[in-house]
C-alpha cells in the first residue's frame, strides 16, 4: 500500500452558467520518500488535483473519487478532522511566501504554534526550541535571532524557508509544494530546491509537488505525472519521460522550452492554440485540436492510459509516431535562426546608455525629515544597443535592471550619467521632440493582464498610439488590422475586450500596441515570464520573427537566462545596480568570466534529468 | 467623453464584425447597454416624466393654482386623474409642477456633484505634489463647513425666481467632496498601473490618460455615486421645503406635495400616494439605468445574452 492513494478524483466548480471540471478522473500514488510532479499549464488542474488532497478547495467545489492517507479515506471528513490531518501528517508549501504568513507574528512564534497546535503536551518553552531546530534546519543563519524577526523583515528566499520549516514542523509523512519555487529568483530558486531535498530526507516524507517548471521537475523529481485538461495524459519516471515521451502533448511541452544550449534566434516548438475551456470539453481526446498528429480516431473517445513501457502510461493512440522523433519533426517546425548569413557590417547605435546612476534617498523621522543615506539602485551603468540586435540585462529582483529599464523609457535626464536615443541626447530635448522620439522606443511589459486597460476594447487599445499622435480614423483602421495580422491574430478579435483572451493573446495585443507606431527600439520588460511554456515559446519566436522582419533593435530585461540566450546577440549582466559583466551572447554563456555569473548560469534548473 | 463618434463607426452596429472600422468603445458600450432591459424602459420612462411635466401642464383643464371648490379632497375621478386636495388643487397639477422642480434639481445636482468630485478627485490623485495638497485642503475646508446652516441662511434672501438655480447650485457645491477622495484614492492606485505607465510612454498626453483610462475605471464608483445623489438631492431638497427654506408656496414641489400628504396618508392616500409614487419612480429609474450604465462599461459583468437552455 502506498502512502497516499488518489483514485478517480474529479473536481467541478459549479459557477452560476457553467460547471468548470477542473480534475476529471485523476489517479496517482505517492510512496514513502518518493517525490512525485504533477505538471502542467495553467487550467490543467493540477493545483486542484493536489489541494483536494489536503481538503483547501473552496467549498462549492465538487469532490468525488477517493483520498486515501495510509489506507484511511481523506474525502467526506469535516473540516475539523481534516484541521487534525493537515500540518500534522500533510505539510504544504504555497507559492507565494508573503501571503502564506501571517505579518503581525514573528516567524518563530508561527513555527511554534505549527507544533503546539498538533501537540497538546508540548510546553511554549520546548516549541520554541523546536522552531529554532526547524530554522537551522531549513538553512537560515542565527536562528534564534531570526526566530524573533517578522516577516518582512526576511528575504523571499527565507521566508520560503521558514514556510517550509511550518510544513515539516510536525513531521510529516506527505509533503504538497505548489508551485514552491516560481515566485523566486533563480539562484534562490535552487537553494529552496536543496532545503526541499533535505527536508524529504530528514523526515522521510513522500512529496506532491506542483509545478509549470520542467527544469524543477527534471531536478527534483522522481515521478511526473503530466496533466492537460483536468486529466493525466502521460505518467513516467522522470528520466523515461524526458528520453522517451510518448504523448504529443508532452513532447510539444518538452520542445517549448527554452534551453541554455541553443543557439541566439534558434527558433522553439510552441504548441498551437490553446487549452480547451474546461467548462464545455470537445469530445474525443482534449488535446486533439492542437495536435499535430490527430487522426479522426482520436475526435471520437477521449484515450485512456495506456501502458507504453514499464509504469510509464500515456492516454493517447498514436504513441508510436512519436517515439523517437523530435518535437519540431512531430510539430513541423524549424527551429533553426532565420537569417544565419546576417552581414557583419557593424549596425548603428540606436541607444548609448553612460554612467547611468540612480539613487534613493532613505529619510529619517516625520518632522525633521533628514537624509541618512542612499540606495544606489542603478550605479554607473553603461551600454550600448544596435539596430537590430538585442541587448539582455539579466539580474535577480533587485538588481536595479527595470529601474534602468524605465529610467530609459521616461526620456527626461538622469540623475547622472547620460542617455543617448538614436543620436540625441535626452537630457537636451524640447517636450515636442520628446513626443517625437516615443514613437522610436516601445515598452512590452510583463504582465498582460495589467498592461491593457481592461475597459477598453482591443481595438480602441491599439489606437490609442496612434490617435494621439494624429493619425486619422482610416489610417488608424487600416494600421489596427494590419498590426493584428502582424503579430498572429485575427481582424475580428479587434472588437472584443482584453478579458476575453488568453494570456498569450494579451501578450500578443501588447505587442502589437507596441509596435503600432513604427518603433525602431522595443523594451521588453520580462515580457514571457507570466506566460505558460507552450504559449512563451509562441511569443518568443513572434518576437524574433518581428527581429528579422523590421531589424527592430530589443532592450530586452529578464530573469530568466534561458529566454535570454535564444533571443540576446548581447548580455549584461547586472547585480546590485552595477553590470559585472558584458559581451556577447554566446561568450557570456559559454565561458562566464565573472563569479556571480556563474553562479547564475549554474542555477538554472535544465529539462534534463541526472546531468550532474 | 472621447472623440465625438463618427457615422462609420455608427453604422459597424448594424452590421455586425466584418463592416470596415472598427467598433469604438462608445459603441460597444452602448450595444451592451440597449441588452439591457430594465435599463432601456427606465431611460425611456424618465425622459417621458421629463417631457411629460413639461409639456403636459398647459394641456390640462386646471393649472395647479387652480382650486375647485365642487371637488374638495376627492379621490381620483374622470375630471380629476389624481384627485384632489383639500383647497381642491387638481393633484394631477400639482405632481407635474412639483416633478419640473425635483426632478431638475435631482439630476443637476446629481450630475454637477459627480463631475466635480471626478475632476478634482483625478486630478489630485494623478498629478499629486501641490495640486494633490492644494485641492485635498479645498476638500477638508468644505466638510467642515455646515451646508445644510449655509443653504438655509442663502435661500429665503432669493427671490423664486431663481431659487431653484441656487438650490442646485449650493447642493452641488455641498456635495461632491466625499466621493472626491474615494475617486483621489482610487486614481492614486490606478496611476500605477501598467496600461497607464503604457500609454504615458506612448506619449498620450495627461489630459487623456485621465479622460479615457482613469475614469472609465472608476466609472462604477461615480455611475453609482450619482444615482445616489439624485435620490439624496431631492429627499434634501424636500427637507429644505419642509422646514420652509427650499421651495416656498404656492410653489410647490414633490417634496412639498408629500410633506403636505404625510397628515392624511391613511385617510386621504391619493393626497399622498401620487407625489411619493413618482419621487420613488424617479429613484429606482436612476438607479435601474446607473446600473446598465456600469454592467455596459464593465467588460468583466456577467453577459446579459442569457445562454440557458
Amino acid at each position: 500500500m502506498s502512502l497516499l492513494d488518489v483514485a478517480d478524483l474529479s473536481v467541478t466548480f459549479p459557477t452560476e452558467t457553467e460547471r468548470v471540471a477542473a480534475v476529471r478522473g485523476l489517479n496517482y500514488h505517492v510512496d514513502a520518500g518518493e517525490v512525485v510532479a504533477l505538471v502542467g499549464e495553467s487550467g490543467a488542474g493540477k493545483s486542484a488535483g493536489a489541494m483536494a488532497v489536503v481538503g483547501l478547495l473552496p467549498e462549492y467545489a465538487e469532490v468525488t473519487g477517493s483520498v486515501r492517507l495510509h489506507g484511511d479515506e481523506l474525502l467526506g471528513l469535516s473540516d475539523q478532522k481534516m484541521s487534525r490531518v493537515r500540518g500534522k501528517a500533510i505539510g504544504t508549501v504555497f507559492q507565494d511566501p508573503m501571503s502564506a504568513l501571517t505579518p503581525v507574528y514573528t516567524v518563530g512564534d508561527q513555527i511554534a504554534e505549527a507544533i503546539e497546535v498538533h501537540n497538546g503536551s508540548t510546553t511554549r518553552r520546548a516549541a520554541r526550541s523546536r522552531a529554532i531546530e526547524l530554522l537551522d534546519l531549513v538553512g537560515i543563519a542565527q536562528p534564534e535571532q531570526r526566530a524573533r524577526a517578522f516577516p518582512h523583515e526576511l528575504s523571499g528566499g527565507e521566508r520560503q524557508r521558514v514556510v517550509i520549516a511550518i510544513a515539516i514542523a510536525n513531521d510529516p509523512d506527505l509533503l504538497i509544494c505548489d508551485e514552491p519555487t516560481t515566485a523566486l529568483d533563480v539562484t534562490v530558486q535552487a537553494q529552496i530546491l536543496d532545503v526541499l531535498k533535505t527536508a524529504r530526507d530528514v523526515t522521510g516524507a513522500g512529496v506532491l509537488i506542483i509545478t509549470h517548471d520542467l527544469g524543477v521537475v527534471a531536478e527534483f523529481a522522481d515521478r511526473a505525472i503530466v496533466m492537460y485538461a483536468g486529466r493525466a495524459v502521460e505518467v513516467a519516471s522522470v528520466a523515461q519521460l524526458y528520453r522517451d515521451r510518448r504523448m504529443p502533448y508532452t513532447a510539444g511541452l518538452l520542445g517549448s522550452v527554452p534551453r541554455l544550449d541553443a543557439p541566439q534566434g534558434a527558433r522553439l516548438v510552441p504548441i498551437a492554440g490553446a487549452p480547451p475551456s474546461l467548462a464545455a470539453l470537445p469530445p474525443g481526446c482534449t488535446f486533439a485540436p492542437r495536435c499535430p498528429l490527430a487522426i479522426d480516431d482520436c475526435r471520437l473517445a477521449e484515450p485512456d492510459l495506456i501502458t507504453v513501457g514499464t509504469n510509464h502510461t500515456a492516454a493517447c493512440i498514436r504513441t508510436e509516431q512519436v517515439t523517437g522523433r523530435s518535437a519540431a519533426e512531430i510539430y513541423g517546425v524549424s527551429t533553426t535562426p532565420n537569417g544565419g548569413d546576417r552581414k557583419e557590417t557593424d549596425p548603428p547605435v540606436v541607444l548609448r546608455v553612460e554612467n547611468l546612476t540612480k539613487t534613493y534617498k532613505l529619510t529619517k523621522g516625520v518632522v525633521l525629515r533628514r537624509t541618512v543615506g542612499e540606495v544606489r539602485a542603478v550605479d554607473g551603468v553603461s551600454f550600448e544597443l544596435a539596430q537590430g540586435r538585442t541587448l539582455a540585462i539579466v539580474g535577480e529582483s533587485g538588481s536595479g535592471k527595470s529601474t534602468t529599464l524605465h529610467q530609459i523609457l521616461d526620456l527626461t535626464a538622469p540623475q547622472a550619467g547620460s542617455i543617448e536615443v538614436l543620436g540625441a541626447d535626452v537630457a537636451t530635448l524640447s517636450s515636442r521632440a520628446r513626443r517625437a522620439l516615443r514613437g522610436d522606443m516601445q515598452v512590452v511589459f510583463q504582465d498582460p493582464v495589467a498592461s491593457l486597460d481592461p475597459r477598453l476594447p482591443v481595438s480602441e487599445v491599439l489606437a490609442e498610439p496612434l490617435s494621439a499622435n494624429g493619425f486619422d480614423k482610416r489610417r488608424i483602421d487600416d494600421r489596427v488590422s494590419e498590426l493584428l495580422q502582424i503579430v498572429g491574430m485575427r481582424r475580428a478579435d479587434a472588437n472584443r475586450y482584453p478579458a476575453e483572451f488568453s494570456g498569450g493573446q494579451k501578450q500578443r495585443i501588447g505587442i502589437a500596441r507596441a509596435l503600432a507606431l513604427q518603433p525602431k527600439i522595443l523594451a521588453l520588460d520580462e515580457p514571457v515570464s507570466a506566460l505558460d511554456v507552450s504559449i512563451q515559446a509562441g511569443i518568443i519566436n513572434l518576437l524574433l520573427d518581428l527581429q528579422d522582419r523590421f531589424g527592430l533593435a530589443y532592450l530586452f530585461v529578464s530573469h530568466d537566462l534561458s529566454v535570454v540566450k535564444h533571443l540576446a546577440h548581447r548580455v549584461a549582466v547586472m547585480f546590485k545596480g552595477k553590470i559585472v559583466e558584458q559581451g556577447d551572447g554566446d561568450q557570456v554563456f559559454t565561458d562566464p568570466r565573472d563569479e556571480y555569473t556563474r553562479k547564475l548560469l549554474a542555477a538554472v534548473p535544465q529539462p534534463e534529468p541526472n546531468r550532474g | 467623453m472621447t472623440e465625438p463618434v463618427t457615422t462609420e463607426t455608427a453604422t459597424t452596429a448594424r452590421s455586425g464584425l466584418d463592416t470596415h472600422g472598427f467598433a469604438s468603445r462608445r459603441t460597444l458600450v452602448w450595444r451592451r447597454f440597449l441588452r439591457n432591459k430594465p435599463a432601456v424602459v427606465s431611460l425611456v420612462l424618465l425622459v417621458l416624466f421629463f417631457v411629460g411635466c413639461y409639456a403636459l401642464p398647459p394641456l390640462l383643464p386646471y393649472s395647479y393654482t387652480d382650486l375647485d371648490y365642487y371637488a374638495l379632497q376627492q379621490p381620483p375621478s374622470v375630471d380629476h386623474w389624481f384627485g384632489t386636495n383639500a383647497l381642491g388643487q387638481d393633484l394631477l397639477a400639482l405632481t407635474l409642477r412639483g416633478m419640473q422642480k425635483s426632478m431638475l434639481i435631482g439630476v443637476c445636482v446629481a450630475l454637477i456633484a459627480t463631475v466635480l468630485a471626478a475632476t478634482v478627485g483625478a486630478i489630485a490623485g494623478y498629478f499629486g505634489g501641490w495640486r494633490d495638497r492644494r485641492l485635498m485642503w479645498l476638500v477638508d475646508l468644505l466638510l467642515v463647513v455646515p451646508s445644510f446652516i449655509v443653504i438655509a441662511i442663502v435661500t429665503p434672501r432669493l427671490g423664486s425666481s431663481d431659487r431653484v438655480f441656487w438650490l442646485i447650485l449650493l447642493f452641488s457645491v455641498f456635495g461632491w467632496m466625499i466621493s472626491s477622495r474615494i475617486v483621489r484614492g482610487m486614481t492614486m492606485s490606478l496611476r500605477e498601473r501598467e496600461f497607464v505607465v503604457a500609454a504615458r510612454y506612448m506619449g498620450v498626453p495627461n489630459w487623456r490618460i485621465i479622460v479615457r483610462h482613469i475614469l472609465p475605471n472608476v466609472a462604477s464608483l461615480l455611475i453609482i455615486d450619482t444615482t445616489l445623489n439624485v435620490g439624496t438631492a431631492i429627499i434634501g431638497e424636500t427637507g429644505l421645503s419642509f422646514l420652509g427654506f427650499g421651495i416656498q408656496p404656492p410653489d410647490v414641489s414633490l417634496g412639498t406635495l408629500i410633506a403636505d400628504g404625510t397628515n392624511s396618508a391613511t385617510t386621504f392616500p391619493w393626497v399622498f400616494l401620487f407625489p411619493a409614487g413618482v419621487l420613488v419612480l424617479i429613484v429606482l429609474c436612476t438607479n435601474l439605468i446607473g446600473d446598465g450604465i456600469r454592467d455596459a462599461l464593465d467588460p468583466s459583468a456577467r453577459p446579459l445574452r442569457r445562454k440557458r437552455r
